[in-house]
């Protein structure tokens, strides 16, 4: 009998359900999670809009830890593989996830690119693996991929305002990339506002400036990651072997 | 237009408990999105329009719940006025998302003659 609107038709019935639209996607995340943590890698899902120099950043990043920390990612992107591209050549293990017209990633694709694209590319020996993702400021904010935290790249050309027209991308943001910091000397940009801006969408913000071109900041990002980093490293093949069957949630 | 995606998933997870129960249709479906849930609710509603066509909510309704976005503190547990600073005004601790993120599906109501 249906309580629910009244209508008193005894064929329908209301079922509760009270769960997550996207728990298959959550599920999903937690095994990628387990993987990256089982095999001692920092998972970062480092976001923001095109152009506001993810990519460029990583390569500076490749090039200020040298051969001091061994970096993997995968980079999200409509169309081409130029981003991977660029980041193999500055020395990151990268793969491209070409999503077509979907315009974030979710857990099941980098799970997929972990087993089978970067199966080979030995992900697990990295010690940074970075989840480049589509160049968006709402859709990637959505889905949780299993990373151990969220990085957002804001460059100064976009505008102080962006986090209060973005709230649910920046709340979600562990740390904010103040990113292409070199221009600023060429821009009215007020770096008060922005700090204000993001105190009134992040509980607990925390910014950095950064310069891939010139340098400037990336001591302190590399600071930031290695607090991150896991101290220990398990056998990652004692929790989940790669070779055996898999079967994903 | 993630909502498209968040759809898909939403009818899929439907057509399980559907299965479940031996529904022989889907009359409506109560969902919550959270104002900070990252989900725009006309889009959600036109993304559902579009693809219950090809399932068993072919004909469904879609019911959305708003919820408003309700920051307190974490410590005191002092409501944050909108539109503040995510602080709280009483003892400077950082706010707490109390709700305003969900992206739920609440309820089914579903013709299933066994049940």
């Amino acid at each position: 009998m249906c309580e629910t609107c009244g209508c008193g038709d005894p064929d329908i019935v209301p079922v509760e359900v009270q769960e997550r639209i996207l728990s298959d996607n959550d599920a999903q995340a937690t095994h990628n999670r387990e993987h990256f943590e089982a095999a001692g890698v920092l998972a970062v899902n480092l976001m923001g809009s095109p152009g506001s120099g993810k990519t460029a950043l990583l390569e500076a990043t490749a090039r200020a830890v040298g051969d001091t920390l061994r970096l993997g990612a995968v980079s999200g992107d409509l169309a081409t593989d130029r981003d991977a591209d660029r980041l193999s050549t500055a020395g990151i293990e990268s793969q491209s996830i070409t999503t077509g017209s979907a315009c974030h990633l979710d857990a099941r694709l980098v799970h997929h690119a972990l087993h089978h694209a970067l199966h080979h590319a030995a992900w697990k020996d990295c010690d940074i693996f970075f989840i480049e993702n589509v160049g968006n400021l709402v859709c990637p904010a959505i889905y949780d991929l299993g990373q151990k935290a969220n990085v957002v790249a804001l460059s100064v050309t976009e505008g102080e305002d962006k986090p209060l027209k973005y709230p649910v991308m920046f709340r979600k943001a562990d740390l904010v990339l103040l990113t292409k910091v070199d221009l600023l000397p060429h821009l009215d940009f007020d770096l008060g506002a922005l700090e204000d801006a993001l105190a009134h969408v992040m509980p607990e913000p925390r910014l950095l400036q950064v310069s891939g071109r010139t340098g400037q900041g990336l001591d302190a990002w590399l600071h930031w990651l290695e607090a991150r980093r896991p101290t220990r490293r398990s056998s990652h093949s004692s929790i989940h072997g790669h070779d055996r069957d898999h079967h994903a949630p | 237009m993630h909502e498209y995606s968040i759809v898909a998933s939403l009818i899929d997870r439907v057509e399980r408990e559907a299965s479940v129960h031996g529904a022989t249709r889907v009359n409506r479906l109560h969902v919550a999105i959270g104002e900070l849930s990252g989900v725009e609710r006309e889009l959600l509603q036109t993304a559902f329009e579009t693809f219950r066509e090809r399932s068993i909510c072919r004909g469904a309704e879609l019911s959305i719940r708003w919820v408003a976005a309700c920051w307190t503190c974490s410590d005191c547990a002092q409501e944050l006025d909108p539109e503040a600073v995510l602080r709280c005004r009483l003892c400077g601790r950082p706010a707490k998302l109390r709700c305003g993120d969900e992206i739920v599906l609440e309820r089914i109501e579903m013709e299933a003659p066994d049940v």
